[in-house]
């Protein structure tokens, strides 16, 4: 009974000052990690849409969007963050789009885990640019292989097909369902 | 440890003698995923040697108050909580590092090498030992994840903590950043490591045959009797 008594009261103690400290680390710490959260989605924001100078939240709608104003207070349009399945796990990206949706202003990759060298590289410039001014309406979509066109069209990269796909569908998918959402 | 080994000692070992991955071959997860890049093996040697410091300092302190029946328990929460701070000070401080480490930084909790010194080395010496210990194992872990990460970091993206080091001609070995290029290369270097010790204990076994035959003519079996 006594040695019952001295296991509990061991691992008893041992918890509680392990739980002291940790509350005490994480009160310092969880600002300082909300402010690098914010941070970086500000980059982010301000990386879609370069003529940006202040953002608020769209209420309302159940996944992330901002309101993207210039320097002059005037409304330059949206940033979203959509997130989406991609070779190996989620392609999470910000897409920039002007006021009436009709236009992607830039596009920036979040968080992705997609292949070293292949589906990886939707993370370059080579790739990302392509969106730069492409139309939205009809849907965006992707060629193989040659360059691209159409107002609406980018191209995939080389042995990524699947990944350069996931990130088209993703933004077609966003920009659909903010449209609506914007509707009602 | 009965015999008392000197207090140096006691931190070199951790570098060769026992190295962590080359011959005790224990945490060998992070090693494999993290690896990637030089800076990568550096900050994930960083975060273990500090986990293994303060665990083997506090366990050694309080080794004699914990009942045997719950040692491994009070270890878990005692790492944990180590890992957990790392954890956070790194997500606050090293957001960039942090993201690039993923979930192994939480998963230090369960690497044995951190379980595997407590158990056999601070859970039965003085705090003094316990600190040298860790110390020791920590830093061959971060060599041994260094030397990992600057090779695989060379071959795979031709620099080295994000020093170009190869030329532009040099078209860069995509496998090396991706796990087979860890298994790869992990066993390459124990191969070496092995075939070093091997030469070694040859070597000294022919200077020790060299000098029975010196002192005697007959060889030592026969002197022995056999």
């Amino acid at each position: 009974m006594k040695q019952v008594l001295v296991m509990v009261l061991t691992l008893g103690t041992v918890a509680i000052i392990s739980g002291g400290i940790l509350s005490r680390v994480n009160a310092w710490a969880q600002s300082l990690i909300t402010a690098n959260l914010d941070a970086t989605t500000e980059q982010a924001v301000f990386m879609v849409q370069p003529a940006g100078e202040r953002y608020e939240k769209v209420e309302g709608v159940d996944f992330t969007v901002y309101r993207v104003f210039d320097s002059d207070d005037r409304f330059v349009g949206y940033a979203m963050v959509y997130e989406g399945t991609g070779y190996q796990g989620t392609i999470r990206l910000m897409a920039g789009l002007n006021e009436d949706l009709s236009q992607i202003v830039a596009i920036e990759v979040l968080e992705d885990s997609e292949t070293p060298g292949l589906g990886a590289l939707i993370n370059e410039e080579k790739f990302k640019d392509q969106f730069k001014g492409l139309v939205t309406s009809p849907a965006i979509t992707w060629v193989k292989g040659a360059a691209p066109s159409m107002p609406n069209e980018v191209q995939a990269i080389t042995g990524a097909t699947i990944s350069s796909r996931a990130v088209v569908d993703i933004i077609n998918e966003g920009v659909a369902e903010l449209r609506r959402s914007l509707v009602e | 440890m009965n015999q008392r080994m000197s207090l140096g000692k006691e931190y070199v070992k951790g570098l060769w003698e026992i190295n962590p991955i080359f011959k005790q071959m224990l945490g060998m997860c992070p090693t494999l995923a993290v690896t990637v890049s030089a800076i990568n093996g550096i900050a994930m040697g960083l975060a273990v040697t500090f986990v293994l410091f303060f665990s083997s300092l506090i366990i050694s302190f309080i080794r004699k108050l914990i009942p045997s029946q719950v040692r491994i328990a009070v270890y878990i929460v005692i790492i944990a909580t180590f890992v957990t701070i790392v954890d956070l000070v790194m997500k606050a401080q090293f957001a960039d590092l942090s993201r690039a480490m993923g979930p192994f930084i939480p998963l230090i909790v369960v690497n044995c090498l951190i379980l595997g010194r407590q158990e056999a080395f601070a859970s039965k010496n003085n705090p003094g030992r316990a600190v040298l210990d860790a110390l020791g194992n920590g830093s061959g872990f971060l060599l041994a994840l260094f030397a990992l990460g600057s090779v695989r970091e060379l071959f795979g993206s031709r620099t080295i903590l994000g020093f170009a080091v190869l030329p532009e001609t040099f078209q860069p070995w995509l496998i090396m950043i991706l796990p087979p290029g860890a298994f790869v290369t992990l066993g390459l270097m124990i191969a070496a490591a092995n075939e070093y010790v091997a030469r070694q204990r040859r070597r000294q076994r022919e200077t020790v045959l060299a000098g029975y035959k010196r002192a005697d003519a007959r060889s030592p079996l026969e002197r022995a009797g056999v």
